[in-house]
């Protein structure tokens, strides 16, 4: 078996595994990171609209600050945030654009002088100065007062993954791809690397480092439709959830896009209600501005996505094969918009729907897009539980986002919080020595090895892994959904816990030889049950309604009991159900919690008396 | 419709012994909005669980999934089967060293590549966390945008007669991320230092102009129109060198 020892091991090489490696490489420090696929193929990729900055250089910016940054990212976080963190990524964010820009971003830029832009299907006209020609533009995003969102036409993610890759291979960064992390190696109190299995020819490695950054972005594929790509499925956060010592946190909070297309859920970019888009239903009416006069179609997502379902509960759904939909309307952006600055847009319609969006409607509903929780972790981005891991970027949580993530502030965070938990790991590499414990690391091994024995021999059963993986899928699709309640809750619970009890039985109906990918869907599949618990359970056990978490039964958002976040651990084999833990939601207030603006909604306050125990 | 679509898939696991390259059959009924990405998929969960593809996205903007479907380079996520007829064979792309059935590392090749273009910005500037972004003009960083939009899908590489040839042919994506960077003025290579890495038979020069490439780009990448100009421009680099006082 092959053995790497390095001073930094990142599990992920999309943007913020890959900025994390950047500033430890830069600081001279040996870096190796894993990917399921070659770097530039990272989820990050896919991101279209932007990335979020208060530059102001905008017409539609001005007046903009880190300080209206901070207070639309808390808003946005329906104040579950950590308010400390929150503030270092809002002062950050210019200057990693800046830096992006300095390492070959090409940032679209202010034109000088006047145009026109659309607001909920209406014409207006902004001129831009003269002298912010060629500094770097933004477009609106929802939940923001300013247009903040600095982008590459609709290619952002891709632009900027490809900078930052490039700057990687510059400063001799080394990525191992097709290589996929399956168990961490740890002694109870330290993480000493990881076990990993080659994507090419199926071989275990052995992964050694002074310090380990999760970095492998979000785990949306537990839902059975979701914008995610195929890859991100959990493994690394259930490989995190079986150390046994590191909590998950804020698991229950997940994100539905309002614009995934029906049937295949590709998402089309927030950028086009940004750009003046509409939502539309079966008799081809807004509503959008009915629920939410002020903000209407561009109020943060988990407000636009409820109202969407509420519509078509409502009756005002489109019927189709695939069940109800409503429509995306961009038609009167008008063709040079949609063909230039929505190209990706304008393709992913004609190629996968057969349909231009010059001319047509798009049929779009609200599908999982983004995990706010994961590894937990304190500013600095260490995790809680294990010295010398780390966890940045949508593995994370970190805590910026809350219950809500902002459209935009993902690609920004993990770039900004690259940067800043860089610098910290670099820190911690100064300090540290390694020492590894040859028992800890056989004993991981031989665990590992043992794991794919049985699976191959089917020495537990023959449960089909796919028909496990479905079965999972469905019960988060059914009950823990957009709209919760007790008990669709309990129900999905219940399931999962017979799906993780499936899990452990799966038999391989191939011969797992090489590169062979029913091994490596069966090696991660109960840890992926166990993460789906924990978004259940802790949904459950959520009796309230913030951000994208929203209880029927219990539609207040209570800062009175709940302005806390989930801390999920998984501590020992024989469980069927997290352990959940709670910590205040920000040990910091500069904003104390108050009205969003949008949304709706009553707010139990967090000194209304008396204090009862909380209802379950 | 009702079609019932036959697959023709090639088969090969270099990690099992004493086995060979072989083609294999899969039947699978059409259904409404297939793509191959679907097909795939419900060959292997329900026909084959060890078949061997990649895909990601399956959006049709990382790349992954790039093989030749009946006998043409393309993205198979973005490939909808009834645009195919009902036969419908599948290799993996050529050139690529092959992990398995339809899967190629594509990686290692790009990798190689960046290595050699030097697929980054050359600059002496340092960056200041306290200045003003440097400006730039919006129609120039559109016109970057545009030649950065490749997704290293590999297609055109695998359709190129030259790199077929040529192991160490750079291909149409190395020559149109040259072009990216020789239009970037962050970039302080000059025409010479571009000279040095594509003015020979691997690069500029070894191109037959055939244009299998673009033809094949799923990005309709301009590749056509990035290789004349490097032609063109390397042409008069190659003659600068040999007039007095050249630099
Ligand atoms: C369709 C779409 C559009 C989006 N648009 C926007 C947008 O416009 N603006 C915005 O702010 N955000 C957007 N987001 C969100 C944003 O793109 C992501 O949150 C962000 O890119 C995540 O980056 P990351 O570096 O954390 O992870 P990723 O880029 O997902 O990278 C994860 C890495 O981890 C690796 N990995 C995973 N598991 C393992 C394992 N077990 N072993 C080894 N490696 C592993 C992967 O191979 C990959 O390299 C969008 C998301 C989607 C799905
Ligand atoms: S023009 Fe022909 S030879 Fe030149 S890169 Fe394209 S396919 Fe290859
Ligand atoms: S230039 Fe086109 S065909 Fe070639 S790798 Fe890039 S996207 Fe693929
Ligand atoms: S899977 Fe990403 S392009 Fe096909």
């Amino acid at each position: 078996m092959q053995t790497f020892v390095t001073d930094l091991l990142c599990i992920g090489a999309g943007l913020a595994g890959e900025r994390v490696a950047i500033e430890a490489a830069g600081a001279g420090f040996d870096v190796i990171c894993l990917s399921i696929v070659p770097a530039r193929r990272s989820h990050s990729s896919a991101a279209q609209g932007g990335m979020q900055a208060a530059l102001g250089n905008s017409a539609m910016g001005e007046g903009d600050s880190p300080d209206v940054h901070f207070m639309d990212t808390v808003k946005g976080s329906d104040w579950g945030c950590d308010q400390e963190v929150a503030r270092i990524f809002c002062d950050n964010a210019p200057i990693a654009m800046r830096q992006m820009a300095h390492w070959g971003v090409p940032w679209n830029r202010v034109v000088a002088g006047k145009s026109f832009y659309y607001k909920g299907g209406e014409r207006y006209e902004k001129e831009e100065k003269a002298e912010k020609e060629g500094l770097i533009t933004a477009r609106a995003f929802g939940g923001t007062a300013k247009w903040r969102t600095c982008y590459t036409s609709d290619g952002t993610g891709h632009t900027v993954l490809y900078t930052m890759d490039n700057r990687a291979a510059q400063l001799g960064v080394a990525v191992h791809d097709k290589t996929e992390m399956i168990s961490l190696i740890h002694d109870g109190g330290r993480c000493l690397g990881a076990v990993a299995r080659c994507l090419k020819t199926g071989e275990l490695r052995v992964y050694l480092a002074k310090a380990t950054l999760i970095a492998a972005g979000g785990f949306g594929r537990i839902y059975r439709e979701s914008t995610n790509a195929v890859i991100c499925d959990g493994g690394a956060h259930a490989a995190v959830l079986d150390t046994g010592v590191v909590p998950l946190g804020n698991m229950e909070a997940v994100q539905f896009h309002p614009t995934g297309i029906v049937p295949t859920y590709i998402l089309v970019t927030e950028g086009c209600r940004g750009d003046g888009g509409t939502l539309l239903d079966v008799n081809q009416e807004r509503f959008m501005h009915v629920y939410e006069p002020d903000k209407a179609e561009l109020a943060s997502r988990d407000v636009v996505s409820r109202w969407m379902m509420h519509h078509i509960r409502e009756g005002k759904g489109v019927q189709s094969p695939y069940g109800q939909h409503l429509w995306l309307d961009i038609r009167h952006l008008g063709e040079e918009h949609i063909r230039v600055k929505l190209r990706e847009v304008d393709e992913i319609c004609q190629n996968f729907l057969g349909v231009d969006p010059v001319h047509s409607l798009i049929p779009v509903k609200p599908v999982q897009h983004y995990s706010m929780g994961g590894v937990r972790t304190n500013k600095d981005g260490a995790a809680y539980g294990l010295a010398g891991l780390f966890s940045a970027g949508e593995a994370a949580c970190w805590d910026m986002h809350g219950f809500n993530r902002l459209g935009g502030n993902s690609l920004a965070e993990t770039v900004v919080a690259g940067g800043v938990i860089g610098v910290k790991v670099v820190d911690y590499l100064r300090g540290a020595s390694a020492q590894y414990g040859t028992a800890v690391v056989a004993d991981r091994v031989a665990r590992d090895q043992e794991r794919i024995r049985r699976l191959t021999e089917g020495a537990d059963g023959s449960e089909d892994v796919y028909k496990v993986r479905a079965a999972m899928q469905d019960a988060l699709q059914d009950g823990v959904h957009i709209f919760r309640n007790k008990e669709g809750l309990e129900r999905a619970v219940a399931t999962l816990q017979e799906v993780h009890a499936r899990a452990k039985r799966i038999g391989l109906k191939s011969d797992g030889v090489g590169a062979n990918p029913e091994l490596a869907l069966a090696l991660k599949m109960p840890g992926l049950v166990r993460l789906a618990l924990c978004v259940a359970h802790g949904a459950l056990m959520r009796t309230e309604s913030r951000g994208s978490h929203a209880r029927e039964d219990f539609p207040e958002r209570n800062d009175r009991d709940w302005l806390t976040r989930t801390l999920a651990t998984w501590k020992s084999e024989g469980d069927d159900l997290p352990t959940l833990d709670y910590e205040p939601a920000t040990r910091t207030f500069e904003i104390p919690p108050g009205e969003r603006g949008y949304g709706g909604g009553k707010i139990i306050p967090m000194d209304s008396a008396p204090k009862p125990g909380k209802e379950n | 419709m009702d079609r019932t679509l036959k697959f023709n898939i090639f088969r090969y696991n270099p990690m099992a012994q004493g086995t060979a390259p072989r083609m294999e059959t899969f039947v699978l009924p059409e259904i409404p909005s297939m793509t191959l990405f679907i097909a795939l998929n419900q060959i292997r969960e329900e026909q084959d669980p060890s078949l061997q593809f990649d895909f990601c996205c399956r959006a049709g903007i990382c790349g992954a999934c790039g093989m030749l479907i009946n006998g043409r380079p393309g993205l198979a996520c973005k490939t909808k089967t009834k645009d195919l007829p009902e036969e419908i064979t599948l290799l993996p792309l050529p050139v690529f060293k092959l992990v398995g059935d339809l899967s190629v590392d594509t990686g290692s090749w790009f990798r190689e590549m960046y290595a050699r273009v030097g697929s980054w910005i050359h600059t002496d500037k340092q960056f200041d966390p306290l200045a003003e972004e440097e400006r730039m003009d919006n129609a120039l960083a559109n016109e970057i945008y545009e030649l950065e939009r490749c997704v290293e899908c590999g297609c055109c590489v695998a359709g190129c007669g030259t790199a077929r040839m040529r192991k160490d042919f750079l291909g149409a994506v190395a020559l149109n991320r040259i072009a990216r960077f020789a239009l970037d003025p962050r970039d302080q290579r000059t025409d010479r230092d571009y000279f040095e890495i594509i003015g020979d038979d691997n690069g500029i020069f070894g191109c037959m102009g055939l244009l299998g490439c673009e033809d094949v780009c799923p990005k309709e990448l301009p590749l056509q129109d990035q290789l004349g100009f490097l032609r063109r421009k390397m042409g008069l680099t190659a003659i600068r060198r040999f007039l007095p006082g050249a630099k």
